[in-house]
């Protein structure tokens, strides 16, 4: 291993970047597995429930359920990368500053 | 028994169909059948003309900015984010999905949704697990990232077989759909469909490289996403934009009524939806064509934002062909103005309602019909246009992956052992271009009138049995061995292409046998949780010279891909 990668091993904010990063990435895979696994054993078990009308009218609860894990995809998505970009990148890029 | 199998045999007949423009009892479609031609729809030639002609212009424009091997792979290193995002949405909204979804709503309403939801949800965990870190780590290729620390010679081996294994079977069905969809579209010869696409899709790629191909697959994104929101807004408009409106007319003229608004019998069995589950989302983390388009921008963070602009463009584009599906019964199954159908082969008798299966050039037809009720002649011509571009975007991703595999692993780094010189390198990575374009223009030929839905359904198996536990694995566990990683990929690779081929779609359905010997159709359940096993358990027992080498490395590629401390950038010009 170089000098540089020697430095970034041993500096803080390396561990705590990596640390926070990863619990972040994994919490929201997590999320999106229950999610759409919650939407595929509804399709398996839950006919019934989703074919059920809202209200009077002929929308049933599958619609916005199945929309619902669409738009989650994206937001998700949207959410990793806005600390991504932001917090950890700037944590990253004083990581590699310090270790120069 | 029985009653099981029949249910998971429609399960994956339609999961494959809505892939692949497949065809499957009631819906007799494009790809299944004999198709009849049409006559000759000269509007949409023009405006598919319209579309080679620019884009070959913007091949010619890319192939004289194309020089190095960073070039022609990863198109300079040098796309933004943004422009990625839609590539990469370019890449994977196929012609099937357009017409397959739209097609299959048409046919069975809600279930059309379910398929929808399983093409997407594998996006955030590429953006999550293995986009930044595969930027940081790789060049051309995922085999790059695959084989970091590892003995190149068998794990680029392997990935190059996972790899052209995909891109073969994902080709043979885009070949085949694009082939049926052009007769019926432009009305011309199915040889001369498949001979153009397969010379447009050479010529793009031996010439312009990374560079041409993004750019086709933007303008198609584009053409796309704004036909298909125009089709939507139109249909929406008809009813003041009230979606519970739009449904309640469907529902009434639908002859299954009230049953499209609840899943159907596609997926009926937990471990049959689970497993179609699996691969579908593990599947898009594993496509080879997919994980190239990470080395076209110049870090992760825009690798990052790709995603995040695929995901929403690929989310909107399903909810819309969703629209456009409620919007095709609507316009399919009730009369026109003057009280005819002129989109079925026969109106309902007096008092009944009108059948699904009478549409004219089956279910796949519905978003294209559509288009002609919305948009009138030239709308039509322009969606079908747009469906012929669809197709050559996608296979020219497809194609420059599956060169990528044979040039960059398998010659460079397994033959010449990384002494090969670039000029060599792109050489061969255009002859096998041309190579891979004239095969897939025989095989198109060839499997004309076979029925290649499974091909879609074993390319995303095999993606997310082979390629995808490689790369995940061996980017997250340090204790991963060269061994573990050959052992584990083979072991995923061959028990998917096994347990397919006995399974119901080809032993029962293909080869006529009278039961198929394994039960389900969609093995990712089995064969995804194998090759993790594999890589654990023959990583674990590996306790030689090199495996101890291989895991002191982790700490170096540990740093370079959470950091990006030496990754590859974007070249100077």
């Amino acid at each position: 291993m170089n000098q540089n990668a020697q430095r970034i091993v041993n500096n803080p904010k390396f561990q705590e970047l990596v640390a926070k990063r990863s619990a972040f990435a994994w919490t929201l895979s997590i999320a999106m597995l229950v999610i759409y696994f919650g939407f595929i054993l509804l399709v398996a078990f839950g006919k019934q429930f989703l074919g059920t009308p809202i209200g009077s009218g002929v929308t049933t609860w599958g619609i916005p359920i199945g929309v619902f894990t669409i738009v989650s995809a994206f937001i998700l998505t949207g959410i990793y990368v806005h600390r991504a970009n932001g917090e950890f990148d700037e944590m990253n890029r004083q990581i590699l500053e310090e270790s120069k | 028994m029985r009653a099981i199998h029949t249910r998971i045999a429609a399960v994956t007949a339609a999961a494959t169909g809505a892939a692949l423009l497949l065809p499957t009892g009631a819906m007799a479609d494009a790809i299944g059948g004999s198709v009849q031609k049409q006559a000759t729809n000269w509007s949409a030639i023009l405006m598919f003309l319209a579309f080679v002609l620019f884009t070959l212009g913007i091949t010619y424009w890319a192939a004289r900015r194309t020089k190095s091997a960073k070039d022609f792979y990863a198109a300079g290193g040098g796309i933004t984010g943004f422009q990625n995002g839609l590539a990469i949405a370019g890449d994977y909204m196929s012609a099937a999905s357009f017409l397959g979804i739209a097609g299959l709503v048409y046919a069975s309403g809600f279930d059309g949704l379910i398929y929808s939801v399983g093409w997407l949800v594998g996006w955030p965990i590429v953006l999550f697990l293995i986009a930044e870190r595969l930027r940081n780590l790789g060049k051309y290729t995922f085999a790059d990232v695959a084989s970091y620390r590892f003995q190149q010679t068998p794990i680029r081996t392997l990935s190059a077989c996972g790899s052209l294994a995909t891109v073969t079977f994902y080709l043979i069905a885009q070949m085949v759909g694009a082939g049926k969809l052009i007769q019926l579209l432009f009305g011309l010869d199915y040889l001369v469909a498949v001979i153009l696409v397969g010379v447009l899709m050479i010529g793009y790629v031996t010439f312009g490289g990374m560079l041409a191909t993004t750019w086709v697959q933007i303008i198609k994104a584009v053409m796309l996403l704004s036909g298909a929101s125009f089709m939507a807004f139109m249909i929406l408009a008809k009813f003041g934009f009230s979606p519970e409106a739009m449904f309640k007319a469907a529902v009434d003229i639908h002859p299954k009524g009230l049953a499209i608004m609840s899943p159907g019998t596609l997926v009926s069995d937990p471990i049959s939806a689970i497993s179609l589950g699996m691969a579908l989302m593990f599947g898009t983390a594993g496509l080879p064509h997919i994980l190239m388009r990470f080395f076209t921008v110049s870090d992760a963070k825009e690798a990052r934002k790709s995603v995040f602009y695929a995901t929403g463009f690929i989310g909107y584009f399903y909810i819309l062909t969703f629209i456009i599906g409620f919007g095709a019964i609507l316009m399919i199954l009730a009369p026109d103005a003057n009280g005819a159908y002129p989109f079925l082969t026969a109106g309902p008798a007096a008092g009944a309602k009108a059948a699904i299966t009478a549409i004219i050039g089956g279910t796949n037809m519905a978003a294209i019909h559509t288009a002609h009720a919305v948009g009138g002649d030239l709308f039509y011509g322009f969606i079908s246009a747009v469906a012929f571009a669809t197709i050559l975007a996608v296979v020219a991703g497809l194609t420059l992956a599956g060169a990528s595999a044979v040039s960059h692993d398998l010659y460079a780094s397994v033959f010449a052992k990384g002494r090969a010189n670039e000029a060599d390198e792109i050489r061969v990575s255009k002859i096998t271009t041309v190579v891979i374009g004239i095969v897939s223009i025989i095989l198109g030929v060839a499997f004309e009138n076979q029925n290649v839905a499974f091909m879609v359904g074993l390319a995303f198996v095999i993606a997310a049995s082979a390629n995808f536990p490689i790369l995940l694995m061996s980017m997250f566990w340090g204790k991963m061995t060269t061994r573990g990683a050959v052992m584990g990929g083979a072991l995923g690779l061959i028990s998917a292409i096994v347990l397919l081929v006995l399974g119901p779609t080809v032993w029962k359905a293909v080869l006529g046998n009278p039961a198929a010997i394994f039960p389900y159709d969609n093995p990712g359940f089995f064969t995804i949780p194998l090759a993790f096993a594999g890589i654990w358990f023959f990583s674990i027992t590996d306790n030689s010279e090199q495996a101890q080498k291989e895991r002191r490395a982790f700490e170096a590629q540990y740093i370079r891909s959470q950091t990006g401390l030496g990754a590859e950038g974007a070249s100077a010009h």
